[in-house]
């Protein structure tokens, strides 16, 4: 059995954990499992090393297109290299892979915390926008057209307001 | 403020003052936060890191508690500058790696630094000393607010802060606090206590943090994950599990002190016995064995007012802090010779250990070791 991590030698220490249930493995050679510290009894890195390795298996599983990033060039192929995300945009182009990954390593599939002012702004803007258009269909077909003119200058404000807040 | 500043002040969260103090050395929140449509710091061009830094720093600098900080671009800080701030866990390992398109930023009394271009764009983390999570998330948060005002963060309704590793997105907070639990070692406790730890979905390190060896019966525990938990749940829970392992560390010293009283007083006293009279340590040894001291002043064995000056050992004998207060580049073997001078000289205030307060607790229990 070849090595998890650097793929050419012998894997001679194999690791099992179980973390909230789930069980994680991974085979290591002798100069991997030095370099990530798991033979040091203590074996602190072990959950880290695993999510690390976890992550590169799921984004294999949905490699089958080379996708890149339109904001940053990034790719699948660079996500397994380093373990990192090439920038934010990263997030919504790799969706797919990143889901299972993340479901894997946290609690929860969605953020619950701290949400910042500007993405207050924005959400309240797009349920303005939203309630404004619903409204301008319901004038258009009832024919009233000097309402309509009105929410139509309404949501061009709107627009022009959260360009300025970003999404 | 000038490097030499730094290193004449102990950091604030050092000085043993904080609630349980004599367990918890020091509590720590950093939150990760990246600004939108930019690459992140590893693969980022130089030029767009530049970029970045240039926008983030002037809006740091401008903070009201960094008024009177320490500023510094990493190419201008020396190796060795660089290694005293990671052993003073100002800044991160990875970050000393770091030379042009990155910077440091941190106050004067260092219990609050913000280093930028790491893995994240912003990295800011504070510290405080004793068991104080919330108080160290509290200022964070309120920088974090100051300075999302300045910049645009990357920011997802389901995912949170984006960070440029996912095992930090959500929140982007990592809490931790390092604890001393030289009882739960002697009595062999400690792998059952870091498993249950890990169980539960928080992290247990080393002195140095990620893959880092546990030197000095020093433990990092931290959370695991970052989404899907609110901020303030995620410090709650952490708290309370350290407010255990608090608990469980007290009742191994009793157990100690009742049922193996020789042990305890063998060990303080070989401590104390090779800090003063050894001529050469290294850094693993001298932690090792300060710790033994430590808890000798926990107990009673040391006075308590000595506290302050071996708690600064632990820092003051790190290898790069030797080697600045050398004038010349030193071996290992002579940091090591070094090193053992240092700990004699202040060690001579420090009286032999009076072993009478324990062995009056321990003939208050029922059984005690038998001598051989």
């Amino acid at each position: 059995m070849l090595c998890d991590v650097c793929k050419c030698n012998d894997a001679t220490v194999f690791l099992t954990q179980i973390i909230e249930g789930k069980m994680q493995k991974v085979n290591l050679c002798d100069v991997c499992s030095k370099e990530k510290g798991v033979q040091d009894p203590t074996g602190f890195a072990l959950a880290d090393l695993l999510l690390g390795i976890g992550a590169a298996e799921e984004i294999e599983k949905g490699a089958a297109t080379t996708q890149k990033c339109p904001v940053c060039g990034f790719t699948q192929p660079d996500f397994k290299k380093t373990g990192r995300l090439g920038c934010s945009s990263c997030y919504a182009t790799f969706t797919e892979a990143l889901n299972a990954l993340l479901k894997a390593m946290h609690k929860g599939t969605s953020h619950v915390g701290k949400v910042p002012q500007r993405a207050h702004r924005a959400v309240e803007l797009s349920d303005r926008m939203r309630n404004l258009n619903e409204s301008l269909q319901k004038a258009v077909a009832e024919e009233n057209y000097e309402t309509a003119a009105s929410l139509r200058d309404q949501i061009k404000q709107l627009e022009s307001e959260s360009t300025r807040v970003g999404p | 403020m000038k490097f030499s500043n730094v290193m004449s002040n102990t950091g604030e969260w050092l000085r043993s003052e904080g609630p349980h103090h004599q367990i918890v050395i020091s509590s720590r929140v950093r939150l990760a936060r990246n600004l939108r449509n930019r690459a992140f710091p590893g693969w980022a061009k130089k030029a767009e890191r530049t970029a970045v830094l240039e926008l983030v720093k002037p809006c740091v600098e401008k903070l009201p508690e960094m008024q009177d900080s320490f500023s510094e671009f990493l190419q201008d800080l020396s190796a060795l500058e660089k290694q005293v701030l990671v052993e003073r866990h100002l800044i991160s390992r990875e970050h000393a790696a770091k030379s042009s398109g990155s910077a440091v930023i941190m106050n004067r009394r260092q219990t609050l630094s913000i280093m930028i271009n790491e893995e994240d764009h912003l990295r800011m983390q504070s510290m405080r000393s004793g068991l104080q999570l919330k108080q160290a998330f509290k200022l964070l948060d309120k920088i974090d607010t100051a300075l999302e005002a300045e910049l645009e963060f990357a920011y997802d309704q389901k995912l949170g802060y984006l960070t440029a590793c996912p095992t930090n997105v959500g929140t982007g907070m990592r809490a931790s606090a390092m604890l001393h639990l030289p009882g739960l070692v002697l009595s062999e406790l400690i792998n059952q206590v870091v498993q249950a730890v890990s169980k539960i979905g928080l992290a247990v390190r080393g002195f140095y943090g990620e893959g880092t060896e546990a030197m000095g019966n020093l433990f990092q525990i931290s959370n695991q994950t970052t989404l899907g938990e609110k901020e303030d749940e995620i410090i709650t829970r952490l708290t309370k599990v350290i407010e255990t392992i608090i608990q469980k560390e007290h009742d191994a010293r009793h157990i100690l002190i009742q049922k193996k009283p020789n042990t305890l007083w063998d060990q303080i006293g070989r401590a104390y016995g090779v800090l003063t009279y050894a001529h050469a340590m290294s850094s693993k040894e001298a932690l090792n064995l300060l710790s033994i001291i430590k808890l000798g002043i926990d107990l009673g064995a040391f006075p308590e007012d000595k506290r302050l000056a071996i708690d600064e050992l632990f820092i003051d004998t790190q290898p790069a802090h030797l080697q600045r207060s050398s004038q010349q580049k030193l071996t290992a073997e002579e940091r090591d010779h070094l090193r053992a001078q240092i700990i004699r000289t202040r060690l001579k205030v420090l009286p032999k250990p009076d072993i009478s307060k324990l062995a009056k607790e321990a003939g208050n229990g029922s059984s005690s070791e038998p001598t051989e």
